[in-house]
């Protein structure tokens, strides 16, 4: 009994060291593949995702606020570059950086995860296959840190 | 509280959940707090997961309520519970188990009070898993099974770690969630057949889930649970394969195939799983 316990046991501790490796490994792109700029239809796509998420915010009574004081065609261009640069297009994102925009605006969690649903809005109107949409939000998820409660 | 009034209590929250949206807080990304497992935590269907039940972020509270039944070849478990998420910091949960065993012509009734408590992260945005350390304090109505089968105790309490991460994208772009818990237990079943025995013996055991999300709403899953042999009758660990609905943030649905191996000499349980939970 115990035997099989533990074969049981370890037989689940090596799947999830198997899965473990593949999460670790699937960052390792391959060159043939398309960026993730290029899967979302490159700059045309990029701006029109870019539109329909300023368009989500545009409409939603909790977020709008903190653009009160924003120049929307300043953010919407300061936006379309910084996603450029971090989905792998051909851009260098030279604005201000996370920390200098969102310092002082004192985004909670709940808030930030609002917008994340907000982007993930416009990505479904913008047509974006669901595996592309998560591997963009693999890129953003990161910079949570330079965002909220600052 | 009777339990068939428990369950009346929670279908009655989840109705008003559903019809009211938006009282609690909704702060966290849908299907990140899991579903409910059968013990009252928010989990898996059998394993307990870091993560708090319901959308709570660190300055919301909510409250939800859960539902589940899993009927196996010889016998019936039903249970309602009730959670609350104070901050996205602690999870209180109180729920009520009936294990019916149609060979005895007998239920057997136990409750449960459970608490966790987060220690570290967020299973999306921190670099290390979500952390959390839980505690399920059981107790039988009733203890003539669990005495006649060689029981030492009629309640007991669970102390387990749980640790869970989602990463997004992972597998060929589709979100991918596992979940390791620990648990130090002496409960026979759950503990419906008591805690502890003569063939007991103090050890942690092992417990663990992963899923991959199809879609935003849909999770396919795999949950492992090791479990004692205290009274010597051939206890098994315990899996399932299941299917998590997720409709919105007020409400989920899982499904799943289960494998509970042996339970009180009756071998091969296999079966079906249904659950629903609802918060507001």
């Amino acid at each position: 009994m115990v035997k099989k316990l533990t074969r049981n046991a370890s037989r689940v501790l090596y799947g999830l060291i198997l899965l473990l490796a593949s999460v670790g490994l699937s960052g390792c792109q391959s060159a043939s593949q398309p960026t993730l700029y290029q899967q979302i239809g490159g700059e045309a796509g990029l701006e029109s995702l870019v539109d329909l998420f300023i368009d989500q915010i545009g409409r939603d009574k909790v977020i709008l606020p903190y653009f009160a004081k924003a120049n929307v065609s300043h953010f919407r261009q300061g936006f379309i570059t910084h996603l450029c640069d971090t989905l792998d297009g051909p851009c260098d994102y030279q604005g201000d950086s996370m920390v200098q925009i969102h310092t002082g605006m004192q985004i909670t969690e709940a808030d930030f995860n609002r917008v994340v649903e907000l982007l993930i809005n416009a990505m479904t109107e913008a047509g974006i296959a669901h595996t592309t949409q998560n591997q963009i939000l693999a890129r953003l998820a990161p910079l949570r840190g330079e965002v909220i409660k600052i | 509280m009777k339990r068939a009034n428990l369950c009346r209590f929670v279908l009655a929250c989840c109705a008003l959940g559903i019809s009211t949206p938006g009282i609690a807080g909704s702060g966290k990304l849908l299907a990140t707090p899991g579903v409910s497992q059968v013990e009252g935590s928010a989990g898996g269907g059998i394993v307990p997961w870091a993560q708090l039940a319901g959308y709570a972020s660190e300055e919301q509270w909510s409250l939800g309520g859960f539902c589940s039944r899993a009927s196996v070849d010889d016998y019936r478990l039903d249970v309602c519970g009730i959670q609350a998420n104070l901050f996205d910091r602690v999870e209180l949960s109180y729920a009520e188990q009936s294990f019916a065993v149609p060979a005895l012509n007998t239920d057997i009734e136990q409750s449960v009070s459970g608490v966790k408590v987060r220690l570290y992260g967020d299973i999306v945005y921190s670099t290390w898993p979500q952390l959390s350390l839980g505690m399920q304090h059981k107790s039988l109505k009733d203890d003539a099974v669990a005495a006649l089968l060689g029981a030492e105790d009629d309640s007991g309490t669970d102390i387990y770690l749980a640790a869970s991460k989602l990463h997004l994208g992972a597998l060929g772009g589709f979100n991918t969630f596992w979940n390791i818990t620990a648990r130090h237990t002496e409960a026979n079943q759950l503990g419906l057949l008591g805690y502890g025995g003569q063939q007991g013996s103090e050890r942690i055991y092992l417990e663990a889930s992963t899923a991959i999300f199809l879609s935003q709403n849909l999770a396919l899953g795999y949950e492992y649970r090791e479990k004692p042999d205290n009274l010597g009758l051939g206890e098994q660990q315990w899996q399932d394969v299941f299917v998590a609905w997720f409709i919105n943030k007020q409400i989920n649905i899982t499904a799943a195939w289960l494998d509970l191996g042996s339970i009180a000499g009756q071998s091969d349980q296999t079966g079906w799983y249904v659950s629903v939970t609802g918060y507001f």
